[in-house]
Formats: C-alpha cells, sequence, structure tokens
C-alpha cells in the first residue's frame, strides 16, 4: 500500500436551493475552486475520480456521476460511482483513497453533490425514509428523525442523556459556523431556542435536526510523488476505516462493547451493546483507523474532529463511539465544553451538517476539505477569517454517517508537511 | 407525397406548471405503481391477516428474530417461522408530529419498538391509545389487529397492556 495525501479541495455555498445551476455545474464550481489552488496541476494529470450522489432521486436522473465526469472533461478516463446513504461522502473519499493507495491511480478526484430542492421537504423525507427496509419499517410511518428519535431516547434512559445537552451540541455548530461563509444556516442561538422550536419527533425539535441542501464539493488525491509536486502543504491520510450495521434497528443485538485501546472490559459491566443507542458501525470504523494510524487515545492525539451530526444525539452517540469519551458520557462531554472551538478536542468547528447543511452526496467530502484547510492552516485564506482555524492542527478525524448507523466512515488525516 | 402542411404533431390543451421564468423552474410529475413480492418475508404479512404475529427461530444457534428474516444473521442457518407472545414491553418510543409526506396526514402519531420475551431482536410498530409524547420505556403493551387486513405491517399495533 503507497501513502496517499489530500493536495486540494473546493465546495460551493451550501443553500437551500441553487435553481441557477445543475448538479454538474455545482460540482465543476467546487472543481474549478479546488484546480486553482494547486495552480501545478491540470486536468492531463487526473487519473480518474469517483463520483459521491446518494439519490437518483433527487437528481431525477440516473446515470449523473457520468454526466459530471463529462462535463469536468475527464472522459475516456476511469470512474466510478459510490453510494452508501448518508456516509456517502466518506465512502467516495475512501475509495478515492483506494485509487491511490493501490497503486491504481497516481491523482484522483473524489466530487460528491446532491440537489435536495428539487422536491419539497417532506417529499424529501420520504426519500430518505426509502432508505429503511420498505418491508417492515418505511410503511410504519417511515421518517428518518422519528429512527433517531428513537435511539436517542433509548440513550436518554440508559446513560440520562439531557434534551439540554442535545441541544447545546446545535448552539456549538450554528454558533461556529457564524464564521464559515459555506455554511448554510449560522445561527446565534440559545439552548432554549432549541427547545422551543417546534417539535419533529420527541425529544428532537427542528433546531437538533439538520436541514436538506443543494451543494457540492471535490477533493483531489494524490500519491506522494505527485503531492510533493502539487503543492508544499499536502495532507496525509494515515487511517481508514469502515463499519456497518444491520438496516432494521430491531435487529440491532445487545452484546459487548467493542473496547478501543484506551478502555477496558470493567468499564461497561452492564451495558448491551450496541442495541440502539450506540453505532457499532462507528465504533468499528474509528478502531480500525486508530489501528492504521497508530493511534493509542484519541482523546490525546486528535486535534479536532468534523462529524456526522445530522442530529444533535448523533453527534453525542458519535463521541462515544470514537472514544473521545466513555459510553454514557457524550452528553456531559459536550456539556462540558470540551468540544468547544477551544476545548480539549474541538468537534464540527465549521459548523457540521447542522449548520453547514447536508447535501448527502457533497457532505462527506465537505469535511475532508474543511479537514484538510484546518491541517494547512489556510482557514482564513478560505474562509476570509480564522476565526475557526484550530491552533497548531496536526491531525484531524473526519467521520460520515448512513443512517441509522447502517455505514460508518471514519478517515484520520495530518499534516504532511 | 403527402400534403406537408398536413404532418404535424397534434396540438393538445395541456400546458406546463411553471414556478420561475430565470432559471425557468417548470413542475414535473413521476409517479409508479411497483409490483411488490414479500418473497420470503410472505408468511409474517399472511399471519397478520390470521391475527398472529410471526417472528422466525434459528435452529442450529436458537436466535429468535422479532423481526423475521429468512437466514440468521449470526451463523447463517436457515430459519423457522415461530409465533410471538401477543403482549410485550416498549423498549423505546417516539411521537413523530412531522413526517413524510405520505405519512404526513397521519401525524402525530406514536412509534414503538416492542420486546418480547423469549425474542432476541425487537419489533417496530405504531402505539395507540397513548397521549402524544406520552408514552414510557418499559410499558406494557398488546397486539392488535386490523380486521380487513391490508397486508402492511401495519396490520398490527399495539395498545396499553
Amino acid at each position: 500500500m503507497r501513502d496517499v495525501y489530500v493536495v486540494s479541495g473546493g465546495i460551493t455555498k451550501f443553500s437551500k436551493a441553487s435553481p441557477d445551476k445543475d448538479f454538474r455545474y455545482m460540482v465543476k464550481e467546487a472543481f474549478d475552486y479546488a484546480m486553482n489552488d494547486v495552480p501545478k496541476l491540470t486536468l492531463d494529470d487526473i487519473d480518474g475520480s469517483v463520483a459521491s450522489y446518494f439519490s437518483d432521486h433527487f437528481t431525477r436522473q440516473l446515470m449523473a456521476g457520468i454526466m459530471v465526469q463529462d462535463y469536468l472533461g475527464l472522459c475516456p478516463k476511469p470512474s466510478r460511482r459510490i453510494e452508501s446513504g448518508g456516509a456517502t461522502g466518506g465512502m467516495c473519499f475512501q475509495s478515492a483513497w483506494e485509487a491511490i493507495a493501490s497503486g491504481r491511480m497516481d491523482v484522483c478526484v473524489a466530487f460528491g453533490f446532491e440537489t435536495m430542492s428539487r422536491v419539497n421537504t417532506w417529499k424529501g423525507n420520504e426519500f430518505i425514509a426509502l432508505a429503511s427496509d420498505t418491508n417492515f419499517d418505511y410503511p410504519v410511518g417511515g421518517f428518518y428523525t422519528g429512527y433517531y428519535a428513537m435511539m436517542v431516547q433509548r440513550h436518554m434512559h440508559e446513560f440520562g442523556t439531557t434534551v439540554e445537552q442535545m441541544a447545546a451540541v446545535s448552539v456549538k455548530n450554528h454558533g461556529n459556523a457564524l464564521n464559515n461563509p459555506y455554511s448554510q444556516y449560522p445561527a446565534k442561538l440559545t439552548i432554549k431556542d432549541v427547545r422551543n422550536s417546534e417539535m419533529v419527533a420527541d425529544p428532537l425539535t427542528r433546531l437538533d435536526v439538520c436541514v436538506m441542501s443543494d451543494g457540492a464539493a471535490a477533493v483531489i488525491l494524490a500519491s506522494e510523488e505527485m503531492a510533493k509536486k502539487l503543492t508544499n502543504k499536502p495532507v496525509k491520510v494515515i487511517g481508514v476505516g469502515t463499519g456497518t450495521d444491520a438496516m432494521r434497528l430491531a435487529d440491532r443485538p445487545h452484546g459487548d462493547v467493542i473496547l478501543l485501546p484506551h478502555e477496558k472490559k470493567s468499564d461497561y459491566k452492564n451495558l448491551k451493546y450496541p442495541g440502539v443507542h450506540s453505532f457499532r458501525g462507528g465504533r468499528t470504523a474509528a478502531k480500525q483507523a486508530y489501528e492504521m494510524a497508530g493511534i493509542k487515545d484519541p482523546r490525546k492525539e486528535i486535534d479536532f474532529v468534523e462529524l456526522h451530526d445530522a442530529f444533535t444525539s448523533s453527534e453525542i452517540q458519535t463521541y462515544e463511539d470514537i472514544g473521545l469519551c466513555k459510553y454514557g458520557e457524550g452528553g456531559k462531554y459536550v456539556e462540558s465544553g470540551a468540544a468547544d472551538l477551544d476545548g480539549a478536542v474541538p468537534v464540527n468547528p465549521t459548523g457540521g451538517l447542522l449548520a453547514c447543511g447536508h447535501p448527502v452526496g457533497a457532505t462527506g467530502l465537505m469535511q475532508a476539505v474543511f479537514a484538510l484547510w484546518q491541517l494547512q492552516g489556510t482557514i482564513k485564506k478560505h474562509f476570509g477569517n480564522d476565526k475557526l482555524q484550530v491552533k497548531n492542527a496536526k491531525r484531524g478525524l473526519i467521520h460520515s454517517h448512513a443512517g441509522t448507523g447502517t455505514y460508518i466512515t471514519v478517515s484520520v488525516l495530518e499534516r504532511g508537511f | 407525397m403527402a400534403d406537408e402542411k398536413k404532418i404535424k404533431v397534434p396540438e393538445t390543451q395541456e400546458g406546463t406548471v411553471v414556478y420561475n421564468l430565470d432559471p425557468l423552474i417548470i413542475k414535473y410529475h413521476y409517479e409508479i405503481d411497483y409490483i411488490h413480492s414479500y418473497a420470503q418475508d410472505t408468511p409474517f404479512f399472511a399471519g397478520l391477516a390470521a391475527g398472529k404475529l410471526m417472528g422466525s427461530r434459528c435452529p442450529k444457534c436458537g436466535y429468535t428474530y422479532a423481526t423475521p428474516r429468512a437466514h440468521c444473521m449470526h451463523c447463517g442457518g436457515k430459519t423457522e417461522w415461530v409465533e410471538l407472545p401477543k403482549e410485550g414491553t416498549v423498549h423505546t418510543w417516539t411521537t413523530c408530529y412531522f413526517g413524510s409526506e405520505a405519512f404526513l396526514p397521519e401525524t402525530p402519531f406514536t412509534l414503538i419498538m416492542v420486546e418480547f420475551k423469549g425474542a432476541n431482536t425487537l419489533f417496530l410498530s405504531r402505539l395507540i391509545g397513548v397521549e402524544p409524547g406520552k408514552a414510557k420505556i418499559g410499558m406494557k403493551v398488546k397486539a392488535k389487529f386490523l380486521r380487513n387486513s391490508k397486508f402492511s405491517p401495519t396490520d398490527v399495533y399495539f395498545v396499553p397492556a
């Protein structure tokens, strides 16, 4: 396996609707931004691409990936489409990583998009809910916020997590986004604002849930040799991991916790795992990525995290899955300020899905773009201000998650210069 | 040779719904009826019509599924059908005040995951007869069935026991 580097990235400003540009043009905009950031890179240098988009329903176009490939001027080079629900972007990143690591390509573009404004919000929720078992789950009341609400009800029951702790995630992420010009929904909120917004599914309110978006992102990955030619600020991918779980929540086992290197069996005496309260796939992905990266204690060896906060509850659950704290401590973790911009490990310093938006196929790649800029120390250049720059960031983790924890990817990036 | 003026597509009165002119945004209708087979899950749906809640059990490892599956996810063995008890306990719940478009008219509705004695996995259903937001983990519930089956998993629902 060869070392793989991220050399450049670009994203569009995520928005509720961007009818002026279709999916091809949006990706082109993100791609051109990335190309402009590494002027030595030519189209000829690019060996191929991986396309990331979740739903053909939203696009109203099958095989949209090849249409982007063509629009970017990359035909007849290799390309493929990746689909894994909400984790599509993270999986696309890892697929591009594989193309370089295997030696098949020296430069690979990972691009992604989603155009969710093409239907109304509730029809969009229906499309998303079709990503649940259509025999047993969808017809009973197919609604993703409902599924996550049931998961966090159990989390609250097991661990005493509170709605105020969940709201704290919303306050933090919307607040961080105030300084992110790419974000769709920056806002200065209070815990009270979150709790007083409309109830969607007990206990999740509108401000506990991310919004639908139009947007695109592109990331350029390269071999060591090409990376060093293209940029003096390459970022190395030092660990990748992927986990899965049963589509139906009903089928999740109630067994033993999968332990990370810094945990002991005695930490979890009576906990039935993962049940519906935790994401076994997230823990598995983190474990693999840490093993590859040689990370023994993520609390001390990761400088920031961009994770998949489609719901405030899933951010809390994910702190635990990736080992920022023990299972059951996620609520207290956010409450303590540990995940704040100036906390022990800033989580979603750029606003996360809650505030940036969640154009599904672009989301996991957005995280890669922001992590790249953090590690390069170029947030100021790209955001126009350095308020969200994590000081002296050497290592960051990105985490992409498909509903209801079915596919989860974790990738660890490190400053390579 | 035919009269060229008569060779044309007939004009109709159908128009196009236009939301915006620049960019031009139109309404595009799309609808489909699937020919959906329940395939190996068929006995569950047939069971609902007979007022039975069917799960499945792996004869090799004994793992019992409250939401049936034809093969065991642990050992890969073919499972056997078993009838589940009609009473269970709420493992978790939520009340949905919004929903997917297809379910909006039914809001608010309460979803529960049900635990059954002797089953290793859960079952997703709706809880009726409890005020929105008032379900409780640990509540005893019992299954009721629609008299006229629709062959949908909503043919069964739960009420407080």
